[in-house]
């Protein structure tokens, strides 16, 4: 009988602990979101970001060191995707929203509708190097004949004047920026092939290209290794090849960049001002090249 | 003082949040199992293209039907005349908001748009091959074109066809056979690989082995369970993807195989675990009769031992196969993820659960992607529906042998 009354004491103090802890912590999140409100509250110094994966890396470094000089700011940034962001501007909750690729017609026409004039400013470049295995031959390629290995129609490297092995194409994920903009900037907006191999991150791709003979795939600029070979490309037919390289981006004679955007509306122009200052002055494009991206 | 003490009321206290968390749990399963299929479930009767989209082309094109696959053939630009698709010989040109800049600046479309729908019109009323994907509300009836109807979504179509682009534009071609047949072959090839290995451990960690062994075998063999699947995905993709690459002289090393060497490492351990519990709950009565018999022991695990823990070990196999159907991080690292339909297990393909794992960060909530990925998820559930009940009747035969 007394162990029975033990134990039922034991629960009964577990219950009360649990329900303690519960209102605890139901508390201290209530506070947290009261705080938040105060501080959206100051205007001015709370900023939300939201968008691109791509740029998330970068925006949270420029928050981070930001928000260290100007202790009484507060910059949210979640990421998400490009669409997701611009989608959150639209319905104006979020500040900023960040993009890998320039506003769509269709957005912009929503964006139009809800009488929401924005504003349009490149923070950054991104660049991919299409990238094959050390001991791959080929070294330059246009952007047609990219096209067609990715599109499938071209299937083995002697067909662009390489070995004679079949090639092996990498891709990214279709959910991943860097997916949509090979497409639309090499393929002319073309599918890629069924049989193209989708990689989970930018990692997997450099590690399996490092170790396939026929493979070829596109990485971030940032990305780059020894243990992968950069090819050279053309988008003018093969009159000129570019090497990808930080240089050759920023001067952009190599064509496979793109510019890195961030959207706000005009009416909060004032409120975001000092942020955008502060990522296009020297400091933050120095940290723009640190993300591994290419500066202004 | 025990006399005053309220113990019925601890009792009931208790027995309130057992029945609680019972019922609660239920519901949660109940719930998901709804979430799933509605959400699923929407895919069926949907066009292919975005909601408020249509097709457009001119007057004088006798074409009034299309499918997903010719939209997107053509947008690939493999269908370059209307004469492919039983119309006229004109080449197709395309169109779409993405190509307005091609056509028309700024200033011609007025302010904030204004102008579209009639820069459409007249795009469309001068060109006899174009087709215009536009959204509803920039055509009105009085314009000169034709409206193209689309094929819907079926049942069939969703289940055998063999093209995975759910994020094609403008038309997103959902066929799943490729993803149902490359989940399949992973994990009845894992299931070979691991079922002669687990039993094999299982009959020596019951029966052969020394006690001491034993003692170390067991916990290595859990040890196995806790790795992170991912950490499992990493190995395979470092060690397991370049050894298959060179030992069959192939392209390319991200290959079935290679997801289903890794996933039977995995349901090793399920399968090790289950199988020697059965095994060891033969009775000793019954060995010691087959010994004394005159059996010895390698005879009274082939014929006593093992016909009597056959159906836990059948249990461990199928919730083996489970684990594996199911498994995403691991397989997504060194399948090579490619929706095409295997004719060899040396070729890369994806699974469902990759797919899922994949894609579902980046679909816009209740899209067709995303509608179709939780129709993907149903087809999931179903299966290891199936293995689950497979597991009861299995285990409910033996019992009542």
């Amino acid at each position: 009988m007394k162990k029975n009354f033990k134990k039922y004491f034991a629960y009964s103090f577990f219950l009360v602990c649990f329900s303690c802890g519960t209102k605890q912590s139901e508390q201290s999140t209530a506070e947290s979101i009261d705080s938040s409100k105060t501080s959206n509250g100051n205007s001015s110094t709370a900023i939300t970001i939201k968008g691109s994966d791509t740029v998330l890396p970068l925006s949270q470094k420029m928050a981070e060191s930001y928000m260290k000089s100007n202790p009484d700011a507060s910059i949210t940034v979640t990421g998400g995707g490009s669409g997701v962001g611009i989608a959150a501007l639209e319905a104006a909750t979020t500040d900023i929203a960040m993009s890998s690729r320039s506003l769509k017609a269709e957005e912009k026409l929503t964006l139009a509708e809800k009488n929401i004039e924005f504003e349009e400013k490149i923070i950054a470049f991104d660049a991919l190097a299409i990238v094959v295995n050390n001991k791959n031959k080929v070294d330059r390629l246009t952007r047609e004949q990219i096209e067609y290995i990715f599109t499938g129609k071209y299937t083995n490297w002697k067909e662009v004047g390489g070995d004679n092995v079949k090639i092996v194409v990498y891709s990214r994920e279709s959910s991943s920026g860097t997916y949509e903009f090979f497409k639309e900037h090499v393929m002319e907006k073309k599918n890629y092939a069924p049989t193209v191999l989708n990689m989970p991150a930018t990692g997997a791709i450099v590690q399996s290209v490092s170790q396939t003979i026929g493979a070829i795939g596109y990485i971030g600029l940032a990305y780059e290794t020894k243990e992968v070979k950069p090819i050279a490309v053309s988008y003018d037919e093969g009159k000129t090849f570019v090497l990808p390289s930080l240089e050759s981006a920023k001067d952009k004679s190599y064509p496979v960049s793109r510019p890195l955007f961030y959207y706000y509306s005009k009416s909060l122009a004032e409120k975001v001002k000092p942020f955008l200052d502060y990522i296009l002055s020297v400091d933050g494009q120095k940290l723009v090249k640190e993300v591994g991206y290419v500066p202004l | 003082m025990l006399k005053f003490f309220p113990k019925r009321l601890f009792e009931k206290i208790i027995e309130g949040i057992l029945f609680l968390s019972s019922t609660v749990t239920t519901l949660t399963v109940l719930l998901i199992v709804v979430f799933l299929f509605k959400e699923g479930l929407g895919i069926f009767n949907q066009r292919p293209i975005g909601k408020a989209e249509v097709i457009i082309v001119n007057r004088v094109n006798p074409v009034k039907h299309l499918n997903a696959e010719a939209i997107k053939n053509i947008y690939d630009q493999k269908i370059t005349r209307w004469n492919e698709l039983g119309g006229t010989k004109d080449s197709i040109i395309l169109f779409s908001l993405d190509y307005i800049s091609d056509y028309f600046n700024e200033d011609e479309l007025g302010e904030n748009f204004a102008n579209l729908p009639n820069k459409i019109d007249s795009l469309v009323s001068n060109n006899p091959g174009i087709i215009a994907i536009i959204n509803e509300k920039y055509w009105s009836a009085g314009f000169h074109g034709n409206k193209v109807e689309i094929d819907k979504i079926t049942v069939w179509e969703f289940l055998s066809g063999r093209e995975w682009f759910p994020t094609a534009q403008p038309a997103v071609q959902l066929g799943v056979f490729p993803l149902i047949l490359g989940t399949l072959i992973v994990s009845i090839l894992a299931i070979i690989i691991a079922l002669p290995v687990g039993l094999a451990t299982a009959i020596y960690m019951a029966e052969v082995a020394h006690p001491q062994i034993r003692n170390i075998l067991k916990p290595v063999i859990e040890l196995l369970a806790g790795i992170p699947s991912v950490v499992f995905g990493f190995f395979g993709l470092v060690v397991i993807v370049p050894f298959i690459r060179e030992f069959f002289n192939l392209p390319v090393g991200e290959t079935a195989l290679a997801g289903s060497i890794v996933l039977g490492i995995m349901a090793l351990p399920t399968i090790i675990t289950i199988s020697e519990d059965a095994i060891r709950n033969t009775p000793r009565d019954v060995k010691e009769a087959s010994l004394a018999l005159g059996a010895n022991h390698w005879q009274t695990i082939v014929r006593v031992i093992i016909p009597y823990s056959i159906s836990g070990i059948t249990a461990g196999a199928i919730l083996g196969i489970g684990r594996a159907i199911g498994e995403t991080m691991a397989v997504l690292m060194v399948t090579g993820n490619a929706a095409v339909i295997p004719h060899s297990i040396l070729q890369p393909v994806r699974t469902i659960p990759a797919t899922i794992a994949a894609e579902l960060g980046e679909a816009p909530q209740g899209g067709i992607h995303y509608q179709a990925l939780f129709g993907l998820g149903i087809i999931l559930f179903i299966i290891t529906l199936i293995i689950n009940f497979m597991v009861e009747y299995v285990s409910n035969k033996g019992k009542f042998k």
